[in-house]
């Protein structure tokens, strides 16, 4: 373990609020999950894969049935707290493509008032190609807002501006005090893979090749979703699994 | 009317046997004559024997006579004469051990017996053929018999049924493997009503617990099997190590005694060699391997090996080529050895119990007494030692108290019954009830199992159209698809390891920087061979490039691809050591209360090695001997830090619990604890403020800081995120079939596809915390990782009783758990400070004032 002290004013600027830079845009790392773009006004999710625990129970593997519910709760306080005019559900809304038709209806209602007064925008994922036209909000395969690209699945090598999931991102930190398995952003400053936020969504670990092949020049910092704010951490200390 | 006399009726010997006995110049023994007369009576049975008693013929006994008997009349009943004996081990090579053994009085005796084992190794085509057409004594495992009861021919197969031999009883029960294997008796006295019962078992702390097991139980208690106790072997040699090393401050090593260990194992004919961990079990194979000057044939058993190397020690040790075996308790069952006349026993015994069942394993011959030795590997676990060999001289017993049937094994049996044949609930709840581990259990607990079975028991009704088992016309609950039949054929069984990964030896590649730097580690070349299986967990703790002692060998970790987790041959000597903790037991209550009473009367310690009682002479000076009925908290100064440090002497797991609990309290007082540790018999927790001064000045109490209320909010707050108790849902989880452990045809794949049972527990908890998975989840952790149980007792036990002593130094008693900081790891409210901890060092590399 390396030995080097740090100071209480080194700690301190590690957990000053947390922006990311991509493509020179600045945006806030929320510690839900969710990125907001301040100067639109905009909120980005990812990968919310609503109705997954239905989705098991068809192969009667009865997890709880409070998913849908739990995702939408934390997505309500996370819209809550930024107040946005425009939400991107950056693709894999939905865990498969009957899904929004086993909702329930108290679900329904709260999706409803989460996109009441907003623009909402259903990006396609490879789980919801064709995102529901009965549940509100446009459908859209991908988007662009000034420098950035909104899409679900990135694209390999450099790609300049986008933000994508599709891989929920988790890092697993290791210190002198433990090690912590956590979803994270992914960013080297010129992309941003999000992580997945919804309640069922499993993690791939951001040493797994699958991110190679997108971070071709440099490794990607890790954004560590902690319980109150996100933490920077370097991918050097983001260990595999 | 005279008193009925309560000896057993006189048993009948047919001269068939008795002629056998005499041509082997044996004598039947007066136990194996009881059991006999008790099982021609028709009685359940249980037979407490010490080992080498014969308790195995014993239990075999009656069924032989039983079948010779039949053979002998003329056969009118149509097809095969049917299953008559089951039996069931604990282990499945016990299994087939106990078969070879039986096979040998069946044929010298000419009884034309069919004798056959059914494990998980037993072909397809075989287990199909038993199933149609049974042999007359069947010898299995509780998983096997849980299969062969949820299968639709289980009426068939198990009606013929007359006897059924529980071997190893005593250590079968205390898990959820008794509870799976008491419900499957339940159910086997429901098919075939004439049945009875055999448990075979070692002393215990209490029989009457094993003789209602046997039976059915009707909720008085009163339902007892009869009781046969053979008389006790000889008084074992018991003796302590008494080194001419320094005995270490703390560790588990016991590297100080490996030459002295060496030469009592070249003395000896074969010595097994005992230790708690598996860790301690590579690191002391390895030692003596480096001073094995003789070359003696020195083998290591332990449960992460793998299955076919394990066998072969076994064998090796069956024919006697070897000379020690180093093992964890994967031994203390079990086979006959014969010529094991020395065990050694490195650490802590644990238990007086557990001592006792480990002697036992030197010298299976009653009339001549087992050879023991015991190795404390450091000081605390000299007085240990010295209070297990007094409590084994008496003959004092500490077997853990029956459990209360687990809920998540219930389910797992619900489900399995239905796979059998459509029951009525009503009916179902009164077989189960009648199973001693079940006997209290309500039916409201067993509706709301029945409905977890059934559409997994939400408040939330969406899951009705996917119900696993359904209500037909007549009330009868029966699957609704063969699929999950399938699923639960799978899925059986109560034995959920942590997450494994096998590990394969590959090429090495790997190193060190690969590992820190951006490079991303590549697809390894795989198909080398599989060494054995190791815990996800501990894997956890290591970087690619990392050593660890694995099979008696150094590996390097080189990745971990899917479920496997790929090493290399390492060079150099130093790994770093196994921390994995498999097969770690808790120090007894009753040993511990023993320790309590040695440390607090120094007229004692003429028994205990001079540099022991110098140690506790010197902690009398300086600060004081905790009283038998105390608990000592002395708090100290060090290095910059404010120490408080308790000693319970109720074992890591409720002390690990203890300290979580107390920091979070310590921070709310404002005392600003920093981190604790832990060890088997005292709490060291350090922290910004000077408690000792709080305490002295009245501005904390320690009987409030201690008071037992911090097992209420402050409980359940950190259940809430302690991984510990996401590993104890996990298990139940997996045993109540939640989730799958494998999926037909996708093993490989089974870590992909199965959901991190962590998020659903975060669900779970918020949405429905009354779920009964919840629930079985905290009756876990009651007795398990958490060992909430006893920490409740010690509590309420210490309230009024705690002394406190402010000292301006460390005291002698406090250096062994001080010397654990930096060796265990550190505790504490951890998370997030975790990651600030990493972002600090980010910002410090980016601003150049540390290095990378």
């Amino acid at each position: 373990m390396t030995g080097a002290r740090i100071s209480i004013a080194t700690l301190r600027a590690a957990t000053a609020p947390q922006e990311i830079v991509i493509a020179g845009v600045s945006l806030t790392a929320d510690a839900s999950g969710v990125l907001f773009l301040d100067s639109e006004r905009l909120l980005i999710v990812a990968d919310l894969h609503l109705e997954k625990g239905s989705s098991y129970a068809r192969r009667r593997v009865l997890l709880p049935p409070f998913d849908t519910a739990a995702t939408l709760g934390h997505l309500a306080r996370a819209i809550a707290r930024y107040n946005p005019a425009r939400v991107i559900a950056l693709g894999d809304s939905f865990h498969d493509r009957a899904a929004a038709e086993r909702m329930g209806d108290q679900d329904r209602a709260s999706l409803r008032a989460l996109q009441a007064g907003r623009d909402w925008i259903w990006i396609a994922g490879n789980h919801d190609p064709l995102p529901p036209a009965a549940l509100g909000g446009t459908a859209q395969d991908e988007i662009r807002i000034g420098a950035l690209t909104f899409r679900h699945e990135p694209r390999a090598g450099a790609c300049y501006g986008e933000i994508a999931g599709h891989l929920h991102p988790v890092a697993r930190v290791v210190t002198a005090s433990g090690s912590l398995r956590r979803r994270c952003f992914a960013s080297d400053g010129e992309r941003c893979i999000m992580p997945a936020f919804g309640a069922y969504a499993g993690g791939l670990n951001l040493r797994d090749v699958a991110f190679a092949p997108l971070f071709p020049a440099r490794a990607p910092q890790a954004h560590v979703l902690g319980r109150q704010r996100v933490y920077a951490i370097a991918h050097a200390q983001c260990h595999a699994d | 009317m005279r008193k009925r006399k309560t000896q057993a009726p006189r048993a009948l010997l047919p001269p068939l046997f008795a002629d056998w006995f005499a041509a082997r110049g044996w004598t039947p023994r007066n136990h194996q004559l009881e059991l006999l007369a008790h099982a021609q009576a028709g009685e359940s049975t249980l037979l407490v024997a010490p080992t080498g008693a014969g308790k195995t013929l014993a239990g075999f006994l009656p069924s032989l006579v039983e079948l010779a008997a039949q053979a002998a009349a003329p056969r009118n009943a149509p097809g095969g004469p049917g299953l008559h004996t089951l039996y069931i081990s604990p282990l499945k090579a016990l299994a087939v051990d106990v078969a070879r053994n039986l096979e040998l009085p069946a044929a010298e005796m000419n009884l034309h017996l069919r004798i056959e084992t059914r494990t998980g190794d037993t072909s397809a085509s075989k287990r199909q053929r038993q199933r149609r057409d049974p042999p007359q004594i069947l010898l299995t495992t509780p998983e096997q018999l849980a299969l062969l009861l949820a299968s639709p021919d289980s009426q068939f197969l198990f009606a013929t049924l007359r006897r059924v031999v529980l071997d190893e009883l005593h250590a079968m029960v205390t898990s959820k493997r008794g509870d799976l294997l008491a419900l499957d008796l339940a159910r086997l006295r429901t098919i075939a009503p004439g049945m009875s019962a055999t448990g075979l078992s070692a002393t215990v702390r209490d029989h009457d617990e094993l003789r209602r097991y046997l039976v059915a139980q009707d909720g008085s208690g009163s339902q007892m099997a009869a009781l046969v106790t053979a008389p006790p072997g000889a008084a074992a040699d018991l003796s302590m190590l008494d080194t001419r090393e320094r005995l270490p401050w703390s560790g588990h090593g016991a590297a100080h005694a490996i030459g002295e260990i060496y030469e009592q194992i070249k003395h000896a004919t074969t010595a097994l060699v005992f230790v708690n961990t598996r860790a301690q079990a590579e690191g002391i194979f390895q030692q003596l391997w480096r001073i094995n000057d003789d070359n003696l044939p020195i083998a290591l058993h332990h449960g992460s090996l793998d299955a076919s190397q394990r066998r072969r020690v076994e064998e090796a040790m069956a024919q006697g080529l070897l000379r020690a075996v180093v093992c964890t308790s994967t031994l203390d069952l079990g086979i006959d050895w014969g010529a094991v006349d020395l065990v050694i026993n490195i650490g802590a015994p644990k238990g007086a119990s557990r001592l006792a069942q480990r002697i036992g394993r030197a010298n299976h011959r009653l009339d001549e007494p087992s050879r023991a030795i015991l190795v404390p590997s450091n000081r605390f676990e000299v007085l240990e030692c010295r209070a297990a060999i007094d409590a084994a001289n008496e003959g004092a017993q500490d077997t853990p108290p029956a459990r209360r049937g687990a809920l998540d094994v219930l389910c797992q049996h619900i489900l399995g019954m239905a796979c059998a044949a459509p029951f009525s609930a009503h009916a179902l709840h009164a077989e189960i009830s009648s199973a001693e581990p079940y006997s209290a259990l309500d039916r409201a607990s067993f509706d709301a199992a029945l409905d977890f079975v059934a559409t997994g028991g939400y408040a939330l009704r969406t899951y009705d159209r996917f119900a696993k088992i359904r209500q037909n016309s007549e009330g009868l609950w029966r699957i609704s698809n063969p699929a999950v039949a399938q699923a639960y054929r799978m899925n059986v069984g109560t034995i959920v390891e942590a997450d494994m990964l096998k590990v394969r030896l590959v090429q090495g590649r790997a190193s060190k920087a690969a590992a820190s730097g951006p490079t991303y580690t590549g697809p390894l070349r795989r198909g080398g061979r599989v060494l054995g299986e190791i815990e996800e967990y501990f894997l956890e703790t290591l970087a690619p490039g990392d050593t660890f002692l694995f099979g008696g060998e150094i590996l390097a970790l080189q990745g971990i691809v899917e479920n496997e987790a790929l090493v290399s041959r390492a060079r150099g000597d130093t790994p770093k050591v196994p921390s994995y903790a498999g097969g770690k037991f808790p120090l007894s209550t009753y040993l511990a209360a023993r320790v309590r009473a040695l440390l607090s009367n120094p007229k004692l310690w003429k028994s205990l090695p001079a540099q022991v009682a110098e140690w506790l002479e010197l902690q009398r000076a300086r600060s004081v001997l905790p009283g038998a009925g105390d608990l000592l908290v002395e708090t100290f100064p060090r290095g910059g830090r404010n120490y408080l440090v308790a000693y319970p002497f109720e074992g890591r797991l409720a002390h690990q619990t203890l300290g979580m609990l107390l920091t979070r309290r310590m921070e709310r007082l404002g005392l600003m604890p920093m981190g604790f540790v832990a060890n088997e018999y005292a709490l060291a927790i350090w922290s910004v403020a000077d408690v000792g001064a709080r305490l002295r000045n009245g501005l904390v109490s320690l009987d409030g800081l201690f008071a037992q209320d911090m097992l209420g909010d402050d409980l359940e707050e950190w259940l809430e995120e302690s991984a510990l108790m996401k590993r104890t849902f996990r298990q139940c989880a997996v045993i109540s079939g939640l989730i799958e452990r494998r999926f037909p045809g996708k093993e490989k794949s089974g870590r992909q596809v199965t959901i991190s049972t962590d998020l659903i527990y975060d669900v779970l908890r918020r949405h429905q915390p009354d779920h009964i998975l919840l629930r079985a989840a905290r009756e876990d952790a009651a007795v398990g990782l958490l060992d909430l149980a006893r920490l409740a007792q010690m509590l309420a036990r210490v309230q009024g009783h705690i002394v406190h002593k402010d000292l301006a130094r460390i005291s002698p008693l406090a250096v062994p758990v001080m010397l654990e900081i930096g060796r265990e790891p550190v505790y504490g409210e951890a998370q997030d400070e975790i990651l600030a901890e990493a972002a600090a060092m980010l910002v410090a590399e980016a601003s150049g004032s540390v290095g990378p």
